[in-house]
């Protein structure tokens, strides 16, 4: 197979502006001048930090109710629904009115993708994309999550719940 | 024949059947929730109303008789906006709260909801409400708000099983399921109201929140618990055996099994007390050893003894394949004077749907592979005596866990100077052995049993050991077995050391100078159909899921029975 990409009109030397340099270097430094004088985007991360939108999807929590009880019922459905096979449930009895609870509930977030599906599926709204995006470790264990890193209250969700029932129905 | 016409399908059926029998027969499915093929016509829930022609109004095809020419429509838009108003009416008070219920994903109402419902309620009241969480019985869990009142659970304990247990108490949409009063929800068969509960009103509480049924995989099994052999589904997740249930196989168990077999035929498996690995006795205690050293160990024992001296129990829990290769070694090595098993039968308690007395799945095979003494050798109970006189001074033991419950084992096996024993579990047996090879149980490996009517079926594995593959060895697979790797936290459980008896024979029939030429199970079958004339013609897919009935060449003589 012989294909060839190059473009053919291209020139295959430089010009005679090009080989004596300078007003090259002139026409590159003036992209830098002219760029040094418009406002500033850059961050300065760690100390700076962006304020995401509602929308944005950082790590998947669970909501824990005023109660100190998670909302989740370990249904299931967000493992299921998981393209990237990251959440395990293990369900078992709870004594009180919702009598299901999820007695194991861990996300290995080396697998998790964002995608937010688990988020999107849940019938109990009690799965939620946060807004944090720090996630550091350093062995492999410590990137399963358990519930006591992803139970949040629900009153520091709120901003993503309301968005989600605006938006999302 | 006559003929009816089920959605422009003609179809031959006979007299006496209702439409929707016929429309069974022949693959139409009619939505129903209250009628089931081995129960009764109740024609309470509605839902398989179709519209039959020139009838002015629609009829439920549970309890009309099909008659000939007959023109049968499930499809028409009569029909369906008649089973879309059954839906609405059925939901009205259904709490519908799939994702705490066990039911969800196995669901005929869920189904049917997503099916031929509009998927809205005109209903604005609020819902009524019942006892949940209510004890019926030992085994069985009733939740009154999801209940639909098909009245099911009650026909099957009046018509099956023949025990009047549950009944319909209160009126109109306070009606409920309950126990006479005084009595438990406690025959013997009362897990099946589980599985035939067209929703999830009737649970188990053995299995209760443990998993959602799409995270498991189903293996096409047999029930080991008694001679009957019901055909039975084993559920398997992280390669631990989770509940078993009926498959149905109209010539042995229609729908159903007991709740013995069901509940105390399996835990066995996943418990702590398997072996793992072959174990020799030195200096007094059993230490692991490697598989060739235990097969050199047992032969070198065995020699020590006069043909005589040892006796050969084989095994009606093992499969048919591994009695015929330890017939076949014992025969080429030591003769068949002394080469018998032990039949477990508790008398009294067969029934007359499906529990037998005798508590071997393979009673019948074992004796058809060969384990059966010469004319001037030992049966059992002789066996057992000539241990006692100290004729008998070594045993070779085939997996068999019912040996422990003859009376005073125990003194039995300490007048031996030599045992060897299969087995799965740890036990009496093992902790009096000499030699111990792990062997793989029943939900490990393949092979076939004999049930008490001729039968024979295949077991298949659902459980891996360290020698077998999920993918590489055709096992039924869940998503998370398909998609998962073996780094995965689900695929981290430990797995044991074990191997079916045929493989240990093999190894150990090297060690003889018998070199065998098995490499799968289905070679070690194919020899036996080949050998035993009622076996001729017959290989694992024959055999397939429902298995065939072994025509007997020659009948099988009255067997020898242990005391018990
Ligand atoms: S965000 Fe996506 S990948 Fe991550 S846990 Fe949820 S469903 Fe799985
Ligand atoms: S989908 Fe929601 S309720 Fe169900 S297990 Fe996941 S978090 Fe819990
Ligand atoms: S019985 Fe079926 S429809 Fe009703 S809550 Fe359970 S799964 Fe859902
Ligand atoms: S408990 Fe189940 S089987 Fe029994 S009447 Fe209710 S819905 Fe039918």
């Amino acid at each position: 197979m012989n294909t060839n990409y190059a473009n053919k009109n291209r020139l295959k030397d430089l010009t005679f502006w090009q080989k004596i340099y300078v007003p090259e270097i002139i026409k590159g430094l003036s992209v830098t001048m002219k760029n040094m004088f418009k406002p500033n985007f850059t961050l300065q991360y760690p100390e700076e930090k962006f304020i995401q939108p509602d929308s944005y999807r950082g790590r998947p929590v669970l909501v824990q109710e005023e109660n100190n009880i998670e909302r989740c019922v370990a249904c299931g459905l967000c493992a299921r629904v998981c393209p990237a096979l990251a959440i395990e449930v293990q369900a078992n009895e709870t004594e009180s009115e919702k009598e299901r609870y999820p007695e194991k509930f861990e996300i290995n977030m080396l697998r998790c993708i964002f995608c937010g599906f688990c988020e999107e599926v849940c019938p109990e709204e009690a799965i939620i994309m946060s807004k944090d995006y720090e996630l550091v470790f350093r062995v492999r264990e410590d990137a399963i999550y358990s519930k006591d890193k992803l139970l949040v209250p629900v009153k520091d969700l709120q901003d993503r719940i309301n968005y989600l029932r605006e938006f999302k129905g | 024949m006559p003929k009816i016409t089920i959605d422009n399908k003609e179809i031959d059926f006979t007299q006496g059947q209702t439409i929707i029998q016929a429309a069974e027969a022949a693959s139409i499915d009619i939505p129903h929730f209250c009628w089931h093929s081995a129960l009764s016509v109740s024609g309470n829930c509605r839902v398989c109303l179709v519209e039959v022609e020139k009838m002015p109004k629609l009829v439920i095809a549970c309890s009309t008789l099909a008659t000939d020419g007959m023109v049968v429509s499930s499809q028409s838009e009569k029909t369906l906006s008649a089973r879309s108003a059954v839906m609405e009416f059925i939901l009205i008070n259904h709490p519908l709260d799939c994702p705490i219920c066990d039911e969800a994903g196995d669901c005929k109402l869920q189904n049917y909801t997503y099916k031929h419902s509009n998927g809205e309620s005109r209903f604005i009241e609020s819902k009524n409400s019942k006892d949940k969480r209510v004890a019926l019985g030992p085994n069985v869990m009733f939740d009154g708000e999801r209940c639909i009142s098909c009245s099911r659970c009650i026909r099957f304990c009046d018509e099956i099983v023949g025990e009047k247990q549950l009944t319909f108490v209160k009126r109109g949409d306070r009606v409920t399921i309950s126990t006479f009063p005084g009595k438990e929800l406690d025959n013997d068969y009362s897990m099946n109201v589980i599985d035939i509960c067209p929703v999830g009103a009737l649970t188990s509480r053995d299995f209760r929140f443990t998993s959602r049924v799409w995270e498991m995989s189903s293996t096409k099994s047999i029930c080991s618990g008694c001679s009957k052999g019901c055909n039975i589904d084993v559920w398997v997740r992280n390669n631990q055996i989770l509940r078993l249930t009926p498959r149905q196989n109209d010539a042995v168990n229609n729908f159903w099994m007991c709740d013995e077999g069901r509940l105390n035929t399996f835990k066995h498996i996943n418990a702590d007390t398997r072996i793992n690995g072959p174990q020799v006795r030195r200096d007094g205690a059993l230490s692991k050893v490697t598989w060739d050293e235990a097969f050199s160990a047992a032969a070198s024992e065995l020699k020590a003894f006069s043909k005589d001296e040892i006796g050969f129990v084989g095994s009606p829990q093992a499969t048919n394949e591994d009695n015929f290769l330890f017939s076949k070694f014992v025969k080429s090595n030591f003769g068949i004077k002394n080469l018998t098993f032990f039949k477990h039968i508790i008398p009294g308690t067969a029934d007359s749907l499906l529990q037998k007395e005798d508590k071997s799945p393979n009673s019948f095979g074992a004796e058809l592979a060969g384990i059966k003494p010469s004319k001037d050798g030992y049966d059992f109970a002789s066996l057992l005596s000539a241990i006692n006189s100290h004729k008998i001074k070594a045993l070779y033991i085939l997996e068999d866990s019912n040996i422990l419950e003859i009376p005073e084992i125990e003194s039995y096996l300490s007048k031996l100077d030599l045992l060897i024993v299969h087995s799965v579990n740890s036990s009496v047996l093992t902790q009096r052995a000499n030699i111990v090879f792990p062997a793989a149980s029943y939900a490990e490996k393949n092979g076939t049993w004999i049930n008490c009517d001729g039968i024979i079926q295949r077991i298949r594995p659902a459980v891996t050991t360290q020698e077998i593959d999920r993918s590489l060895d055709g096992f039924s697979m869940s998503r998370l077995d398909k998609f998962g790797t073996e780094y995965d936290r689900w695929n981290q459980t430990a797995k044991v050391d074990a191997r079916p008896s045929w493989k240990i024979l093999c190894g150990l029939m090297t060690v003889f100078g018998q070199k065998q030429k098995f490499s799968i199970v289905e070679e070690v079958f194919s020899e036996m159909s080949n050998t035993i004339p009622s076996l001729n013609g017959i290989d694992y897919s024959s055999i397939g899921d429902l298995g065939i009935k072994v025509s007997l060449k020659s009948p099988i003589p009255a067997t020898i029975e242990g005391k018990h």
